[in-house]
């Protein structure tokens, strides 16, 4: 308990330090803001545009992709604020900053999202909120009592599904010295989880299903609110694939950690 | 001189080759875009025989094309040149006596030869057999879609250049990087062709240099584009690459008056 509670303390120190960097380049700051939201904004401009020349998307509207996508938007927001591991192997492993990281009081993964953490990518997720908000009026969805308890979690999951998987990544470079140019391949792959998983065939269902769990961080806990597509088997399962995915996540880290033995720089 | 700067190519040929159990995985993982692409657009064709001028089979071969190619023309120069402005290795770099943008253009090009052989061509084999992808038969329009994928090359490239060049002026371009990343697969056709944009969108787009380094190419193999289209599309080409060598220059020029390197 005392080590989370001074894992958080580090948390608000990073942070204020971060604030600190990005006053000194401050353009930079609103460029990357922009850029994370133009993302976001070039996948839903995909959605519009597919939308004018097709009614529904396997049985999906064009309002429901969107409130898929504005789901999608909180966890990965909250995902690239505090798991920012894209440059690790680079960063990391191949300028041996891993050695210092080892030597700091706080657990090595934490001490890692620590030192990325990127909190302009939080806008991401109230863009997102908003966005499904929108999107919810326009279906006429009801508003139950119990939904935002159930986004909290479901979002919590989706995140965890995010962590756990990126981490395994990153942790793939304690295994091969190579760089590996998984990363930005993998991202292509996560854009699939937000659209209806039935236009897929089996191997790719699957595939987004149990190999690389992507579609729990969009159409299935997404399809818990909407009431012609709701699956809760499928959306219930979201908090636990979290949970597994997060704990092979962690495992395959420290199982690396203790393979690594430095840079020899 | 010119045989210094093909051992540039050869060298990032033999670096890209040393790391190539990573671009096993690559094929796989290409597919596996082609084939979400391949039923996503299947789903929104649904019954419609064509939409935006592409038939559906069309769309198939595109997609495929499309992400091929952008397997070729891809790389990281805009990343390359603003981590060396950063660093300050720029500085020994500019007292050598051969260029330092052509270099970075043919390191750039070794790595892409280095994707065709590993990603590129084993990637469209791999699509041909899972999906029905139909190839041209016209040997010309092979010939025709090499020379445009050259250029694909050249132009994206280019446009890396000058996104690399900013962080002389603007000390930090990460996120500059990441939007010029997003901009270039929306807008040049590798996500939706150009035809699919709403009227307005697509005058703007086919006056912008991002076509012609997805959407032209793919659509002369498609066989989208025919007879004096299809020069018509090399000639956009051609000029795009001639006039994007303007602002490299100029921009070149000035970044060495007021290179400022941080903390070196």
């Amino acid at each position: 308990m005392t080590k989370i509670l001074f894992s958080l303390s580090l948390f608000r120190e990073y942070i204020a330090n971060y604030i600190k960097t990005k006053l000194t380049y401050r353009a930079d700051f609103w460029v990357e803001v922009a850029s994370d939201l133009l993302f976001s904004a070039m996948n839903l401009i995909f959605i519009f545009v597919v939308f004018q020349h097709t009614p529904s998307l396997g049985d999906w509207s064009e309002a429901e992709v969107v409130f898929v996508y504005g789901y999608f938007m909180i966890p990965y927001g909250l995902f690239s604020t505090f798991s920012n591991l894209w440059n690790f192997s680079e960063r990391y492993i191949v300028k041996g900053e891993m050695d210092r990281i080892l030597t700091r009081p706080a657990g090595s993964l934490t001490q890692v999202m620590l030192e990325n953490v990127d909190p302009p990518s939080l806008i991401g997720s109230l863009v997102g909120l908003g966005i499904m908000a929108t999107a919810w009026w326009r279906l006429g969805l009801p508003v139950d009592w119990y939904d935002p308890f159930v986004l909290i979690v479901l979002a919590l999951g989706s995140t965890l599904v995010y962590m756990g998987i990126y981490t395994a990544i990153a942790a793939l470079s304690f295994y091969s010295d190579a760089p590996t140019g998984i990363t930005p391949l993998i991202y292509n792959i996560q854009n699939y989880g937000r659209y209806p998983i039935q236009i897929y065939n089996k191997t790719i269902r699957f595939l987004l299903t149990w190999l690389l769990p992507f579609a729990f961080v969009g159409v299935y806990p997404a399809s818990f609110f909407l009431e012609e597509h709701r699956d809760p088997l499928m959306a219930w399962l979201t908090p636990a694939v979290g949970l597994v995915v997060g704990a092979i996540g962690l495992g395959v880290w420290t199982h690396g950690v203790k393979r690594y033995r430095g840079a020899g720089s | 001189m010119v045989s210094a700067y093909f051992d540039f190519v050869r060298i990032r040929f033999l670096t890209m080759l040393a790391y190539r159990v990573n671009y096993y995985s690559g094929i796989v993982i290409y597919a596996i875009n082609i084939g979400a692409y391949y039923f996503m657009w299947r789903a929104i064709y649904g019954d419609a025989e064509t939409l935006g001028g592409f038939t559906a089979a069309q769309m198939t071969t595109y997609i495929a094309v499309s992400w091929m190619a952008r397997a070729f023309y891809f790389n990281n120069l805009d990343r390359e040149i603003s981590n060396e402005i950063r660093d300050g290795s720029v500085a020994v770099q500019m007292m050598r006596p051969i260029s330092y943008l052509l270099v970075k253009m043919m390191q750039g090009f070794g790595e892409g030869i280095f994707r065709m052989l590993m990603l590129m061509v084993p990637g469209m084999i791999v699509a041909v057999l899972l999906f029905p992808v139909s190839l041209p038969t016209d040997p010309m329009r092979w010939v025709v879609f090499f020379v445009m994928l050259w250029f694909s090359f050249l132009i994206n490239s280019q446009l890396n250049l000058l996104t690399g060049l900013f962080a002389f002026f603007v000390e930090n371009n990460e996120g500059l990087m990441r939007m010029k990343r997003v901009l270039i697969d929306l807008l040049s056709g590798v996500l939706l062709p150009i035809t699919f944009f709403p009227g307005w969108a697509k005058t703007l787009l086919e006056w912008l240099p991002f076509q012609a380094i997805t959407y032209l190419p793919s659509s002369v193999f498609t066989g989208r584009l025919n007879g004096a289209e299809v020069w018509n599309a090399l000639y956009v080409q051609i000029v795009w690459f001639l006039v994007l060598i303007v602002p490299i220059l100029l921009m070149w020029r000035s970044a060495r008056k007021r290179l400022f390197v941080q903390g070196g």
